[in-house]
């Protein structure tokens, strides 16, 4: 029993690290290659298989004029967006979710527990069902094809993640800290600010980290509401897939998009192991 | 605890939020009982979209049902190997940190760039897929083939989004408490027991959490197959998101598509909390 679960344990691990690591070894191999050795055929091994180039590679940092790509200000629009509405999202979520968890809140029918529920429930909205309006109220108020547009529709996107991490977190935090701080003869502000939110920090790491994530890795609302004036790298990436297709600085410019994320997963993994997200889904 | 204070806690929030949302969601309404062009704006005409939409569409209930189809299928698969990889690396196992990163990172990829590498590493003559498997002398057409493209976009959902399930597994696995595990121990339990009578039960409300998360964002399936398959070929890969946005924004019916967003909101909402109930039920017995 022991050796036969073991060698099969391993051997799905085996199979899975395959299936996760392959596109990108595909993706770094692509983007050493050029036009000849990607059209003749699939090849894998640098200097055996195919001579490698670095012609991927330094397109991306040439200007559009001389036949580059020009990922560099997508690339900062789409951090600046990601980063700012996350900030947004996280101090605007994390008040709400303090109170949430601490007030109680009676309107009519409507309890804490449905206010919570009302901005979690913004994540079951599809995107479509919002990106007609957004399209038209943008642009009745100019701010189609901008940052400015775009970070306030992302706030909608990433407030309900910061709102749904917060919460639970805020639940676990002991309720004692607070009053022992009112006590002491602090004023509420003064009690969540100086003794509640220094012991969150770990909450904040997890919920800012998922909102840089799922704020990172959208695509729909930046295609459907930019045009020129204002690219996102997603959007910029997937505009070069077009009828002749150049793989080389195609996979080049994916592994460089992938990059920044990579230190989240560890960030990630760190708070994961000690436990500051098990209850954030019960 | 009961302050004045705490309304400035939580309006600014949902206030924010609300403000953003509020116009878009009436219009939406109002839009979906509308005719829409460029040259007289919104005509009001009742209730003619929706009739449109349930006599006159087959296509937006077909697009529906291979939604259905593709959530649920990925959203399985996802749990079933999610779970497993989560076991296998919550207790010892050597280079366990590396291998907790390496099973995160695909959900840190933006889904349409790496679905853009999947379409080169799918591409039937010059992709390594086929390169490996033409030395069996088969060349499945990956992307053209009403079945397989189904399954192309499977593979790749199946990629990009297991390790969210995983995450969350892993993360409800650590925070299981060890008396349960010491007492199967002492009774001196087999693995699979173990598994069958005590972690599994423990994980039950844990897992429901876990697919109801996962359906959700399965159901918003768009980015992948835009770039993969463009909903093809023909219309064996599209999804209700992607027909909508045909509809809206491709052919401008704005009217017709805010009335199936509306329609398929609803739907959405319901179905939804079908599947919650359901799975309590069928999972939390006791």
């Amino acid at each position: 029993m022991g050796k036969l679960y073991k060698f099969l344990k391993y051997s799905f691990i085996t199979i899975w690290t395959v299936f996760v690591v392959a596109p990108f070894l595909w993706a770094l191999t692509t983007s050493f290659k050029d036009f000849n050795s990607v059209n003749g055929g699939a090849t894998y091994i640098p200097w055996v298989d195919f001579e490698p180039k670095l012609e991927g590679w330094k397109v991306l940092i040439k200007s559009p004029a001389n036949g580059g790509v020009d990922i560099i200000e997508p690339y900062f629009n789409s951090l600046f967006v990601t980063c700012t509405a996350s900030l947004i999202s996280i101090v605007l979520g994390t008040l709400s979710a303090y109170a949430l968890s601490r007030f109680t809140f009676k309107a009519g029918f409507v309890k804490n527990n449905d206010i919570t529920f009302f901005f979690i429930s913004q994540r079951i909205m599809p995107p479509i069902v919002l990106s007609i309006p957004f399209f038209l109220f943008l642009g009745a108020i100019d701010l189609l094809d901008s940052l400015i547009g775009l970070i306030v529709v992302y706030i909608v996107l990433l407030m309900p993640i910061a709102v749904w991490i917060m919460v639970d977190f805020f639940n676990k935090v002991p309720r004692e800290i607070d009053e022992t701080a009112l006590i002491d003869g602090c004023n509420p502000y003064q009690a969540f600010f100086k003794v509640v939110l220094p012991n969150s920090v770990p909450g904040l790491i997890v919920a800012g980290m998922f909102c840089i994530i799922f704020g990172w890795i959208d695509f729909f609302f930046a295609f459907i509401l930019t045009f020129t004036e204002v690219q996102l790298l997603p959007v910029k990436i997937v505009a070069l897939n077009s009828s002749i297709t150049p793989w080389w600085s195609l996979s080049a410019s994916a592994l460089v998009s992938v990059a920044p994320l990579i230190i989240v997963a560890f960030i990630v993994e760190r708070y994961l192991s000690k436990g500051n997200l098990s209850g954030a889904i019960k | 605890m009961n302050f004045k204070q705490k309304y400035v806690f939580l309006f600014p929030g949902l206030f924010v939020l609300i403000g953003i949302l509020i116009f878009p969601i009436i219009f939406v309404v109002r839009l979906s009982l509308s005719g829409w062009n460029s040259y007289n704006g919104l005509n009001f005409i009742g209730l003619e979209n929706y009739i449109r939409l349930f006599t006159d569409d087959p296509r937006f209930w077909q697009s529906f049902f291979r939604l259905s189809f593709l959530s649920v299928t990925t959203v399985v698969l996802q749990y079933v190997i999610g779970f497993a990889l989560a076991h296998m690396v919550w207790k010892d196992i050597k280079f366990q940190r590396f291998f907790r990163v390496l099973f995160l990172i695909p959900m840190m990829t933006t889904p349409v760039i790496m679905t853009v590498i999947w379409r080169t590493f799918f591409h039937e003559s010059l992709g390594p897929v086929n390169d490996i498997l033409s030395n069996f002398g088969m060349s499945p057409k990956w992307l053209t083939d009403p079945t397989l493209a189904k399954i192309t976009v499977i593979i790749v959902e199946v990629w990009q989004w297991t390790p969210f399930m995983f995450l969350l597994l892993l993360a409800g696995l650590l925070s299981l408490p060890k008396e349960p595990f010491l007492a199967a121990a002492i009774d001196g339990a087999s693995p699979i027991r173990k598994f069958i009578y005590v972690t599994f039960p423990l994980m039950a409300p844990i897992s429901i959490g876990a697919i109801i998360i996962r359906l959700i964002e399965a159901s918003k399936i768009m980015d992948t197959v835009y770039v993969l398959t463009s909903g093809g070929p023909g219309t064996s890969t599209e999804t209700s998101s992607f027909y909508i946005f045909i509809k809206g924004l491709r052919e401008f019916q704005m009217g017709y598509a805010a009335s199936m967003s509306f329609t398929y909101l609803i739907i959405m909402i319901i179905s939804l909390t079908f599947i919650a109930k359901g799975l309590t039920k069928l999972l939390l017995k006791d």
